[in-house]
């Protein structure tokens, strides 16, 4: 029977929670990380390893791990640091991407560092130095709010040397040759404000590819969906028929490259689902056509939010979806999101939610 | 030798770290260093690069707040705070 693991990373640690196949019922574990803001925790199967990417006000940033599925914790930030006499500084450990025993880690000020040996130390991989637009984000005046710097990393299914990384408010960036050059993925993409560059400037929020289709790309980006059918090379914009434009989440069905699930959220300060009536909302036919999925979840007066790292998806026959609040809410569908079950509501503001299979 | 007592937020994040210890050392800098020694990874924990003590650490020497470079007298005791911050 396998277990399903959900790794849920909340303004107050990592926390647990443990299913088998049918995923009904739930043992919730933690916190763990001593209650350290963690950014995003994920599990690494090529090692049966958790990391946790966090930053302690005031202990500052380190990556922690668990090679025991949560039992026993340890952290590490040696070589997580810029060098000392330059000005860049890292203030906060952001995303993460595991790959065949290799560990990259995201950070702001933007800038992607490696472990090779299983988080024990840690070595810069790439600022993405000379990339237009480079010059503004080392400018605190030019971040935005979050700080997330490198807000998220991609490995590529196959290849180890490709991967995709997201500067915050600048766009998506692919590199072929492991970090050794990059190449802006930003083209068809909208901005709704003057940008310096032509190919930079997009406020990428959230990437998702197909498992099945490596060239269907998504993205949730500040201003509407998109769709990519190479692999990011160019987009089309795919909001038509959803509630708002904006939002943070996302995911892909892992069998079906037409099928993709976002959380709509008001576009103003609020951020939360519009009208306070929970709800995700899913294409089948690659952004045709959009359905509200709300059965289960609350239809009033429910003003959620659910950040960029906050919903995964299983790869179980029938997947089974989750997304977390950051109000604590714990949310699982086993349907494909047809129905909803509550299954934590009381946990801190949730940041990131993944999802392993462990057979 | 110097009197230290460090916070409760850093003992958990190092095996056998104790709140309170002795600690022969003649500044704040080399206390720092002596704990790296025993429990690596400890000064990144209370110094951002530069080096600095992190904006949310303060240390007290004989109750007067102090940096890296504060020297110690022969029996000073050293405080090691995590700021009261945050919610």
């Amino acid at each position: 029977m396998p277990k399903t693991l959900l790794l849920v990373g909340t303004r107050k640690g990592c926390f647990l929670l443990e299913s088998d196949g049918d995923r009904r019922d739930w043992t919730p574990r933690g916190p763990f990380c001593e209650g350290w803001p963690v950014y995003h925790a994920i599990y690494d199967d090529s090692t049966a390893t958790i990391f946790a990417a966090a930053a302690s006000e005031w202990h500052g940033s380190a990556v922690w791990r668990s090679t025991d599925l949560g039992e026993t914790w340890t952290l590490s930030s040696e070589g997580l640091a810029y060098d000392e006499d330059g000005e860049r500084k890292v203030s906060k450990v952001s995303t993460l991407a595991a790959k065949d025993g290799r560990v990259l880690v995201g950070v702001e000020a933007p800038g992607i560092f490696e472990s090779r040996d299983g988080g024990d130390t840690w070595s810069v991989l790439s600022t993405l130095e000379d990339q237009p637009g480079s010059e503004l984000w080392d400018d605190p005046a030019n971040q935005p709010p979050g700080h997330l710097g490198i807000s998220a990393l991609m490995f590529d299914t196959d290849d180890p040397a490709r991967f995709w990384a997201i500067v915050q408010g600048m766009g998506l960036f692919e590199t072929t040759d492991d970090a050794a050059t990059w190449t802006p993925r930003n083209r068809g993409l909208r901005a709704d404000w003057p940008r310096p560059h032509e190919e930079v400037g997009f406020c990428v929020h959230k990437l998702v590819r197909s498992r099945v289709d490596g060239d269907r790309m998504y993205q949730q980006n500040h201003v509407g969906m998109h769709r990519s059918d190479d692999a990011g090379h160019t987009w089309v914009e795919i909001t038509e028929g959803l509630p708002t434009e904006f939002g943070f989440a996302a995911a892909t069905h892992p069998h079906d490259p037409e099928t993709f699930y976002v959380v709509p959220l008001d576009p103003g300060h609020g951020r939360t689902m519009p009208e306070g009536h929970a709800a995700v909302w899913r294409t089948q036919n690659a952004g045709s056509s959009w359905a509200r999925l709300d059965q289960g979840l609350p239809n009033q007066d429910a003003h959620l939010g659910v950040l960029r790292e906050a919903m995964a998806i299983d790869s179980y026959d029938v997947p089974g979806l989750y997304f977390g609040t950051s109000t604590g809410q714990l949310f699982a569908s086993v349907d494909e999101g047809e129905s909803w079950s509550e299954i934590a509501s009381y946990l801190p503001a949730i940041s990131s939610v993944e999802v392993a299979v462990l057979e | 030798m110097a009197d230290l007592h460090l916070p409760g937020t850093l003992t958990p994040l190092f095996t056998d770290l104790p709140r309170r210890l002795d600690v022969d050392a003649h500044t704040v800098d080399e206390v720092i260093a002596h704990l790296e020694q025993r429990w690596p990874g400890l000064r990144d924990r209370l110094c951002e690069p530069g080096p600095n003590l992190r904006t949310h650490i303060h240390v007290y020497v004989d109750r007067e707040r102090a940096t890296l470079d504060t020297e110690l007298e022969p029996h000073s005791r050293i405080d090691v705070i995590a700021a009261i911050s945050g919610g």
